[in-house]
Parts: C-alpha cells; structure tokens; sequence
C-alpha cells in the first residue's frame, strides 16, 4: 500500500495523458473525464496516505535503479516524507479542482482533448518533481514542468502574444536551469551523490564537506527556484504567462511550476543552510550567505511586485504581480532559515490564489473575454458566489484571521521581526501594498455601477464551474487550522488544540499580529479612499511619473529587451559579419576568386598568335638547357 | 688561331639555329617563318654532320639524311597548307589566324 | 686552306641566313628565300669540307632545288604583294632576341665546355660507306621516311584539291 500509493499517484495522470493523445482525442467528454479522474484519484489516494496509520510519520522510499555510470548510481525513485506529502496534497486538491473548473472553462475550444492531455502531462511532471528523490530525478522533472508550462502558456498559439509568452516563460526558464544544473554538477563533484537523504547525511556528519564552494553551490541551485518561482531577475515571464487560457493561469500559479520552486528550496534547505563559504576568487563577499542573499532577493521580488500589481489593469496581470509579490514572501521566508512558514504560506496561496484566478476566469468568461478591470464593475450583484468567493480569497491573501493566509503570513513576518527589524519594516509595506492592490481590484470589479455595453448581461458560470470555487473557498477557510509547520517540523498531529493554534500569533508574537492587521486596514483604507466608485484610476493623475512607470512594469521589460535583445543583435551581428566576410568573403569568394584570377591571367598566354607560343616554347628550351648544363 | 674542330662547327651551328628562332618568333609572315624553319633545321644539320665526322660515326649523317627527307615533306605539306587556307581567307599574317583563341 | 674555307662559307651562311631572316632593305618574301638559298648552298660546301659528299650533294638537290623551288612556285602562286611596314615592336623584338641570344649563347657554351675530341677526324661519308649503313644498320629509318615521304605526298595532293576549300 506504502510503496503502491505514490507510484499510482504519480503514474495516474501520465497514463491518463498517454491515453487521451493515443487513442481518445476525438472523444471530447472521455478525455475530459480521464484526465480529471486521475488528478481526483491521486487526491483520494493522498488522503488515504495521510490517513494510514504511520505513513507520514516516517519518511521512506521506494525506488528501481535507473542508471548507473561509474561511481554514480541514480535510482528512480519515489520520496515519500511530511514534505512531498504535503505538496502531493496541495497539487492533487488544487490542481483537481482546477482541472474540474477547466472542463466549464474551456468547454468551446477546439483543441479540447489536447488541452486536457497536457494538463495531466503538467501535473504528472510537477507530481515528479514533488516525489523526486534526488537531483537528477527532480532536475528531469523539473524540465519537464518547463515543456508543460510551454505547452499550456502556449496553448492559443494562433495567437502570437501566447506563442511569445510561452517561448518567453521557456527561454527565461532555461536561463535558471542552466544554474540549477551547474549547481547540481557542483554539488555531485564535491559531495559524490545527488540523492537528498544521502546528501543531507554527509553534510551533517561533515558540515565542511562541500569546501569553499558551499555558498556558490546554494546559490547555484537557487538559481533554478529563481527561474520556476519568478524571483527578480528572473521574474518577467510570470506576467506574460497570462496569455494562456486562465485555468492554467491558475494552474502555474497556485499548485504547480512556480510552487516548484520554493518547494525545491525547502527540499533541499539543508544545503542553502550550510556553513557560509566563498571560494578564494569571490572573496570580497565573504560575510554574506546565501540565505540572506535569497532573503533579499525574496524581499525586493515582494515589494517590487506589489507595486507594480497596483497600476495593472488587466485583471489577470494583477493577480500575476500578485503572486510574484507572495512568491517573495515564500522565498524570503526560506532566506530567513523558516522552510516551515514558506511551506505553509505556499499551500495557503495555492488554495486562494487559485480561487483568485477561478474567480477571474469566472469574470473573464462571463463578460465574454473582457480583462481590462475598468470596464467590469458592479459584479457584485449579477455573480454573488463569484463575488463572496473572491472576496474570501482577497481577505486571506491580504491576512485576516482567521483565514488560512492569515496563519501563514503572520508566521512569515513573525520569523522576520525575530531576526531582522528592517526586512519585518519593508514586508510589513509589503503587506499594507497586497491589501492596497487587492482591494482595488475588488472594488473596481466588483462595487460600483456597470461600465460596459447593455446588452452584455453577466451571469454565473455552471455548476460545473462554481464546485471548485466553492471546494477552494471552504479550503482557504478552514486551511487556518491546519498545523502546517508542526507538521513538517514533524510533531505529532493534533497535539495542540484548534483554539491554542487558532490563536497562536496572538500569544507568541501580539505585535506583529496587531501590525499586520494594521497593514491590511490601512491598504484596505486607502483602497476604499482611492477606488470606490472611481471609474477611472486616480493615480496616473496625481502621480503621473510613478504610475506609467509602474504601468510599464519599471521599465524591466523594455531594459531587459534593450540590453539582452541589443546584446544578441550585435552578437548576431558579429556572427553575420564573420559569416558575410570571413567565411563567405575570405573562404569561399577568396578560392573562387583566385582561381578566378588565376585563370584569367593563365588566358592572356593564350594569345593565339604563332609567334607567342614559339616563343615560350624557345624559353622552355633555354631553360631545359641551362638546367642540363649547368 | 686554333685548327677548326668540332667546337667551331657547333656555335656557327648554334648561332644559325639562334637566327631561325628569331624568324619564327618575330616574322608574321608564315612564308617567312617557314624559311626560318629550314635554316634551324639545317642548322642541326650541321651539327649532326660535323659530330659525326669528328666522332667517327656514320649515325650522324644518317640522320641528316632523314631530316633532309622529313624537311622535304614537312615544306611540301606546310606550303600545301598554306595555298589551301590562302584560299579561305587570303592572308599570310599569322596575326591574323586566331580562330583558336577562346 | 680548309680552315680559311671553313670561315668563308660560315660568314656566307649567317650573312646569308640573317638576310633571309630579316632583310632590312626588302621585305618581299621572294628575297628571303633566295637569300636562303644562298645559305643552304653555303652548309652544303660547309658538308664538303666535312668530307660529307653524298650529303652536300643531296642538300644541293633536294634543298637548293626541290624544296626552294617549291617555296617560288607557292610565292609566285599566292601572288603576295609587298609587306606593308608594321608598327615597330621593340618590346617583342627585344625579348626574341635576348632569347635567341640566350640560346646561342648556351648551345655555344655546352659545344665549348666539352672541348675537341681526342681523335682526329676520320670519318670519310661518302656514297658507298652512306649507303651501306642505310642498307643494313639504318634500314627502319630508311623505309620510315619512305612511308613518310609518300603519306606527305597524298596528304599535299588531298590538301591542293579544289573542292577541299
């Protein structure tokens, strides 16, 4: 049963992936049906191994070798501990319900089995990396989670913008693997293993086994989480990623991809942790450790994102820079030595966030493919389930209690206020930021009086559509009782009772609680002041230098296309010019022409004159003697 | 002043046969360049006749008498060839016969 | 006495050659080849005083006679008038007779390194010792340049036909 389970769950969406492109593509409802019959199955079978007795309790292993080169044997295999469990549980509930959600969503495309096929190609790549017990597995996963994605982001690819933002999503993705990989190589060349369990035992019995390169190699491997999770630098193909049909949006965003890659970090925690060390050449940042560098890098993606989503009007592109702030948050969770509160915030934000994104698909196709917010308005009566189900979500990303997101970001900016008072001081702006945005986005959607054509009259989508909502919406609330970090910390469940836990943050850290909840008020204050019943955005107006920038996304964008893009022009420049002059003019023209040239002098001795030839043929005589007598 | 010997015979031999080239070479006219070829031909004459008498082989001569035959054949046909192509195009000018040239 | 004629029917010869060459005071073909008849009458006292008298005699007949008289036959035949005076040609002048110079100069060089034979001349080439050899060593030769002489005969009679133009 132990070792059944996983594989099951695992193998259940490739084969229901394998099955719909082989043999039921013309069947339209029976693909559907396979594809979220598997998703639905791992999740039963998720539950069932959170309900046998023991099975979370110890961590195990089932695996088959897979290949053996020299010194290095790699098993495929499955890890089953508290950690992938817990992610197993959070991509089969959230990607369930939105495979459920799809079928409403996507009930008129044309491509309708292919849609699903790669829905459970995506999540059978994300559930292999959940499971991957070590490097290369994970790594082998993890790429395929980027082919997924490229197909899902991608999907309308009659559309240029989506076959851009797939490339886009792709190609920025690979510019993080390529670290993770050399990470990994790092990391193999020195410790002589890439198995997680076997790695983490050598690095505890020789906390200096990984030399001067320690720091190198965490950041190496972060570089992957940098790509997958959407951390500035690397953050700009999230927003574009919008161009795919919104469940996937929701897919990508909440349960798979960029959960990968904080889940990554939190699998292998214990390498980011080890003993700070630059090697001889980078001596200048001795001092700095990769966790902080990640702390940083999670707190600017956080603050960066959060502006930027406040002058969006696309309604996806919100929720996009949305995520990215709260991906932030994750990642700097993990920067702060907290893989517990960056594991609980991301299975909160997967149940909401992916609420969100049923809720603007929801929106989306009731206003028949109108994203822009400014003309939405007054939903609240004509969808009240969408509208009571967003707002159950915007209240748990913007942490009110006693919602899920409210347990997991206190604990976030508990951890900060303990360590550091300047990341809890700019996260805390972080936060009073989320409500600012999300409230706009509320209030404009939602309040006021309709500001689009008459004739369109919105109404609810199907039953179809709103279960998942509605499932999602009941998770996000009840989500505040799970004991997430007691969990993965590995104590024993329900030790502490619900009500202590319900109000833990106000006994541990009262402060933090109460400047939370400050923050939220005083975004949600600003919001109502700002947005109600406005039915245009008053900020380009008042400041007009600071929204367009933010409106282009700081400038990030168009650098990025200026700099990379400039970059690759001259390079290809170069290589044109090598290949225009070198190659072709030198080589190629230069052979032709000299023979060329050669022949046309040899013709001028053709001159077809007798007296021409006598002569070169006395001169060959002359020669032929004086070399003979010489 | 040295007795004539062998030496004297081969440089007038080498000077008559160095005149003949200059006629083949620089004489346009093709009557002209065909008398400059028997003076190189006799040229050799000479020198074969003068190298067998003095080396005492009677090859030397023989093979003057064949190049006398072979001189005589060679003017009877290249004069043949020349009233024939006179015919075609009525010029002597070796200048002027470049048909060959590409 | 024989050297004294030797000088004079080389000086014949080269005055005579040079004149058939390049005449500088006419330029009519006629003059040419009587100039080198006059020159081939000179090798052939040159063959005499080689002691090679069946040759001298034949290069009077065949060359002297036959050949220039066919070279007057074609002249007077071709009815060419007078060379016009080309344009000089210094530079094509200059390297034919550096050339030719050149030449003489090495054929001279090569005859003057090998030096006088030891001997002293001995062979007689007259008609009996000629013949013999032509009989009996030279036979190949002999009947080689009668096959010759006869695909030259054909050939000049194909060529001479009217309907060959």
């Amino acid at each position: 049963m132990q070792t059944l389970f996983p594989w099951l769950i695992l193998l259940l969406p490739l084969a229901a992936a394998a099955l719909i492109s082989l043999f039921t593509r013309p069947h339209r409802d029976l693909s559907a049906r396979l594809s979220i019959g598997a998703i639905v199955a791992g999740f039963w079978l998720t539950l069932l191994l959170f309900a046998l007795p023991g099975a979370a309790a110890q961590a195990y292993e089932t695996r088959i070798p897979w290949l053996a080169a020299g010194g290095l044997q790699i098993d495929f295999g499955l890890r089953i501990d508290r950690l992938s469990l817990l992610m197993a549980l959070v991509v089969t509930a959230v990607g369930g319900a939105i495979h459920i959600y799809s079928y409403e969503y996507m009930r008129g495309e044309r491509r309708f089995s292919t849609y699903f096929a790669c829905l459970s190609l995506f999540t059978f790549a994300m559930l292999g990396v959940v499971f991957a017990p070590n490097f290369v597995q994970m790594f082998f996963f993890w790429e395929l989670v980027g082919v997924s994605s490229y197909l899902l982001i991608g999907f309308w690819f009659e559309r240029p913008a989506a076959a851009d933002a797939g490339l886009k999503a792709f190609l920025v993705n690979r510019v993080g693997d390529l670290g993770f990989l050399l990470g990994i190589l790092l990391v193999w060349s020195r410790l002589g293993s890439v198995h997680f369990g076997e790695l983490e035992r050598r690095l505890a019995e020789n906390p200096a086994a990984l030399g001067a390169m320690a720091t190198v190699a965490g950041l190496l491997i972060f570089c992957g989480a940098l790509g997958k999770s959407a951390q500035f630098p690397l953050h700009i193909w999230l927003p574009d990623a919008m161009e795919g049909p919104t469940p996937v949006s929701a897919l990508i965003h909440a349960a798979t991809m960029v959960a990968a890659g904080v889940y990554m970090l939190a699998r292998v925690f214990f390498l980011l942790a080890a003993t700070p060390h630059w090697p001889a050449a980078l001596h200048f940042l001795e001092g700095l450790d990769a966790l902080e560098i990640i702390r940083i890098i999670g707190l600017f993606t956080a603050l960066m994102a959060g502006l930027i989503a406040l002058q969006q009007d696309d309604i996806k592109r919100v929720l996009a820079y949305s995520t990215l702030s709260q991906l932030g948050y994750m990642v700097m969770a993990i920067g702060l030595g907290q893989p517990g509160p960056a594991m609980f915030h991301l299975a909160t934000h997967a149940g909401f966030k992916a609420l969100l994104f049923l809720g603007a698909g929801a929106i989306i196709l009731a206003l028949h493919h109108e994203q822009d917010i400014w003309r939405m308005g007054g939903l609240r009566r004509a969808m009240p389930l969408t509208f009571w189900t967003f707002l159950i979500a915007t209240l748990a990303l913007c942490a009110v209690p006693p919602l899920g997101g409210f347990y997991s970001k206190e604990s976030i900016l508990a951890h900060a206020w303990h360590q550091d008072k300047l990341v809890f001081a700019l996260a805390w702006c972080g936060s009073v930021l989320t409500a600012l945005y999300m409230f706009r986005l509320v209030l404009v959607v939602f309040g006021g009086s309709p500001r689009r054509p008459r004739d369109a009259q919105p109404h609810e989508p199907s039953h179809i559509a709103t279960w998942p909502m509605l499932f999602l919406a009941g998770l996000t609330v009840l989500a505040g009782g799970a004991d997430v970090e007691g969990f993965l910390a590995g104590g024993a469940q329900g030790t502490a009772s619900l009500a202590s836990r319900l109000a833990g943050p106000l006994a541990h850290a009262p402060f933090v609680m109460l400047a939370g909840l400050a923050a939220t008020g005083l975004g949600f204050a600003m919001a109502w002041g700002l947005y109600r019943g406005a039915y245009r955005d008053p900020l380009p107006a008042r400041w007009s230098t600071l929204a367009s920038a933010l409106r282009q996304r700081l400038l990030l964008d168009a650098w990025y296309a200026r700099w990379i893009g400039g970059s690759f022009e001259a390079l290809a420049c170069l290589a044109s010019g090598v290949d225009r002059w070198i190659i072709a003019g030198a080589a190629v023209r230069g052979v032709h022409g000299s023979v060329e040239l050669t022949g046309r002098l040899l013709r001028l001795a053709q001159t077809g004159k007798v007296s021409t030839y006598a002569f070169a043929l006395g001169c060959g005589v002359a020669a032929l003697l004086y070399w003979l007598i010489r | 002043m040295t007795p004539v010997g062998l030496p004297h015979y081969l440089v007038l031999s080498a000077l008559l046969f160095s005149l003949g080239l200059l006629g083949v070479v620089l004489r346009r006219n093709l009557l002209i360049v065909f008398i400059s070829l028997e003076l190189m031909l006799n040229a050799a004459n000479i020198a074969l006749v003068a190298s067998a008498r003095f080396l005492n082989r009677i090859g030397g001569q023989e093979m003057v008498f064949v190049v006398i035959a072979v001189a005589a054949a060679e003017v009877a046909v290249g004069l043949a060839l020349l009233a024939a192509l006179y015919r075609q195009r009525p010029t002597v000018q070796s200048n002027d016969l470049d048909a060959l040239k590409f | 006495m024989q050297d004294l004629l030797f000088y004079v029917f080389a000086a014949v010869a080269l005055i005579a050659g040079f004149l058939a060459v390049a005449n500088p005071f006419s330029r009519n073909p006629l003059a040419s080849a009587l100039f080198l008849a006059v020159a081939l009458v000179a090798v052939s006292g040159l063959f005499v005083l080689l002691h090679a008298f069946f040759l001298g005699a034949v290069q009077i007949l065949i060359y002297a006679g036959a050949v220039m008289v066919l070279f007057l036959f074609v002249i007077m035949l071709l009815d060419l008038r007078e060379e016009q005076k080309r344009r000089a040609r210094k530079v094509a002048a200059g390297l034919a007779s550096a050339l030719a110079l050149a030449l003489a100069a090495l054929i001279s060089a090569a005859a003057l390194a090998g030096g006088g034979p030891a001997d002293p001349p001995a062979l007689e080439g007259g008609a009996r010792a000629l013949g013999r050899a032509l009989f009996t060593d030279f036979l190949l030769p002999f009947e080689i340049v009668a096959v010759l002489l006869v695909a030259a005969m054909v050939g000049v009679v194909w060529l001479s036909r009217k309907e060959a133009a």
